[in-house]
């Protein structure tokens, strides 16, 4: 059964059972490796990707729960991979083992839309459904807020010169 | 001596039912053809268009997606099972051959063409407050659908409920036949709201209780109902929510499908939400938002606001992640915060707050098990926005655990009873849907 979608701005078909999940459907049927299993049962978001901008655990989404939707997955992030979140992690240096770091930056793109300025307490909450085996967390909690203060720089920049622009 | 009470009694017997016969007979209306397409406007087939969507016609009347209002929807009540007609303009299985008599006079009085009386689920004892001009733009409407040649299945109704003579009894018992009066104590915008409302509209149709007989107990008006497997909440103040549905909130939810401070709208008010309203004006949609938080005599905002927060916050004083030894508070924590957890100040519809959301505090669990169960679908709730279901990666045993956290740490409701069997009900009938 064919579902239909966009995938980082592209459409794509998938003729595939619909109860799919859609983890399986990214990683086996679009060549998208980047988005990774860790339980299957939306326990550790490793599988975290944006539908419509929101982030969703992939792993217990069926695809045809999707079909028509626009999903963002790791490598869609940003077009030459620098969004601010991931310009941190590398700053920060964040990753250990980097198995979970796919959807721990998925869940810290959709976190900072809802928290732009997150406090600890609010990224314990929102982050608290992507485990580390590595205990990264100290770092991951780092990198957010770093990645945060840009973008909320940025913004505040963007929103001057448009002031002034109008004068 | 005897022989003569006999007789008295069989003379009075058949006087009964002579009266009853006379009441309950109706007579048959003329067909017509099917009208043409020219004969109403582009202006009454547009507010036609509308106030179907007000009235939903579609959702009950249609089973097959590419044959709307071809009818076949399978309606199970205590009395056996009801499948909806076809309403298409098809002259030999829709209502082609009515003419606008005889549809006047099925909504109004929910008798068919033929003089046959209607079945309520049918809910005509709404349809009969409606205006002259509404069921004339009404017609005009449906008659100028496609008509699609479907016949639905019988009606499944035991004995003697599926004899529909006995239904004019029915109606002397239950049925109020009459146009919607103005309520000269509330304002325009108000009573343009309660006129959609129990109209159109027929909210109480779900948010009411029903009888013994079927009929909405007028004794338990807007007190919330269990139909279709789902939970239709109170709209009065029995509602159990935090706070009260506010006119904004009620206006947000109906216009967008979800409040922040109620929760999001799910399978058959996803229906009447997306379907259903999205053709409705701003106008009407904010005439039903004042009429329903009336009804819920409703707070002003700022105090809505203030029982939202505090609610919250009330849950998160009482949490401390380092100690979790619940197993339903762990399942929370790692399942269900991450797009659930809101700062107490500024809950966003978006992310649905289980100290607020009207499925935690419901006197049935029916609602929030089958939403944990099969998530939210990007049909439902605020468009683009879905949540994944649970029901392949927990156990009854474990969302048992979840939901009983929920409920006793979320709401100071009671306990559900028996709620591990309520989920375990569950599973066979949402697969099955």
């Amino acid at each position: 059964m064919a579902t239909e979608f966009e995938l980082n701005g592209q459409a794509v078909t998938v003729d595939i059972e619909s109860d799919t999940p859609l983890l399986w459907a990214l990683r086996d049927d679009l060549d998208s490796t980047g988005t990774k299993y860790g339980c299957g049962i939306g326990m550790c978001g490793a599988c975290t990707v944006l539908v419509n901008g929101r982030a969703i655990r992939s792993c217990i989404t069926p695809v045809e729960a999707v079909s028509g939707a626009s999903i963002t997955t790791i490598e869609g992030l940003h077009p030459e991979g620098n969004h601010p979140l991931q310009k941190a992690w590398i700053e920060t240096q964040t990753p250990q083992c980097g198995y979970c770091q796919s959807g721990q930056i998925m869940q810290a793109a959709a976190m900072l839309k809802d928290f732009p300025d997150p406090t600890d307490d609010q990224i314990n909450h929102a982050m608290g459904g992507n485990l580390c085996r590595c205990m990264a967390y100290v770092r991951i909690r780092k990198a957010i807020k770093m990645a945060a203060e840009e973008m909320n720089a940025r913004d505040n920049t963007a929103q001057e010169t448009g002031a002034a622009a109008d004068e | 001596m005897f022989k003569k009470i006999l007789g008295g009694l069989l003379a009075f017997g058949v006087l009964v039912l002579a009266i009853f016969l006379l009441i309950a007979w109706e007579s048959s209306i003329e067909p017509v053809s099917a009208s043409n397409s020219d004969a109403f406007s582009k202006e009454q087939i547009n507010r036609g268009e509308v106030l179907a969507g007000l009235g939903n016609c579609e959702t009950c009347h249609t089973t097959d997606p590419n044959k709307p209002l071809a009818g076949g929807r399978a309606m199970p009540t205590p009395f056996g099972t009801l499948y909806s007609t076809n309403i298409t303009p098809d002259p030999k299985t829709g209502i082609g051959q009515w003419s606008e008599e005889a549809f006047a006079r099925a909504m109004r009085e929910g008798v068919a063409r033929s003089g046959s009386h209607l079945f309520p689920a049918f809910p005509y004892t709404h349809f009969t407050k409606m205006s002259d001009d509404d069921i004339s733009d009404l017609y005009a409407y449906i008659m100028s659908q496609p008509a699609i040649q479907a016949e639905p299945p019988e009606n499944t109704l035991e004995f003697p409920f599926n004899i529909r003579l006995l239904l004019a009894g029915w109606k002397l018992l239950f049925f109020d036949e009459g146009r919607y009066e103005t309520d000269t104590s509330k304002s325009d915008v108000w009573n343009r709201g309660a006129y959609i409302a129990e109209g159109a509209g027929h909210c109480s149709a779900c948010h009411t209780p029903r009888n013994a007989l079927g009929a909405e107990d007028a004794g338990k008006a807007w007190d919330g109902a269990i139909i279709n497997n789902w939970y239709a909440p109170a709209l009065n103040a029995s509602n159990r929510t935090p706070s009260s549905w506010t006119e904004t909130e009620a206006y947000e939810y109906l216009r967008n499908g979800g409040s922040r401070f109620h929760g999001v709208a799910v399978g058959s008010m996803a229906d009447v939400v997306h379907d259903g309203l999205k053709q409705a004006p701003d106008n009407d949609l904010r005439a039903l938002a004042v009429w329903l938080s009336d009804l819920a005599q409703a707070s002003d905002e700022q105090q809505a606001s203030k029982r939202s927060a505090n609610a919250i916050r009330a849950v998160h004083n009482t949490q401390n992640p380092s100690v979790m030894m619940d197993e339903g508070e762990r399942l929370f924590t790692y399942a269900c915060a991450a797009c659930h957890y809101n700062e107490a100040d500024s809950p966003s519809a978006l992310r649905p707050d289980m100290a607020l959301n009207s499925a935690i505090s419901a006197p049935t669990p029916i609602n929030l098990i089958r939403v944990t169960l099969n998530g939210v679908s990007l049909k439902e709730g605020l468009p683009e926005a879905m949540m994944p279901g649970f029901s392949q990666a927990l156990s009854d045993r474990q969302i048992t655990s979840l939901l009983t956290y929920l409920r006793a740490t979320h709401t100071d409701q009671p306990a559900w009873e028996n709620l591990e069997q309520h989920v375990r009900d569950q599973r066979p009938q949402t697969q099955a849907q």
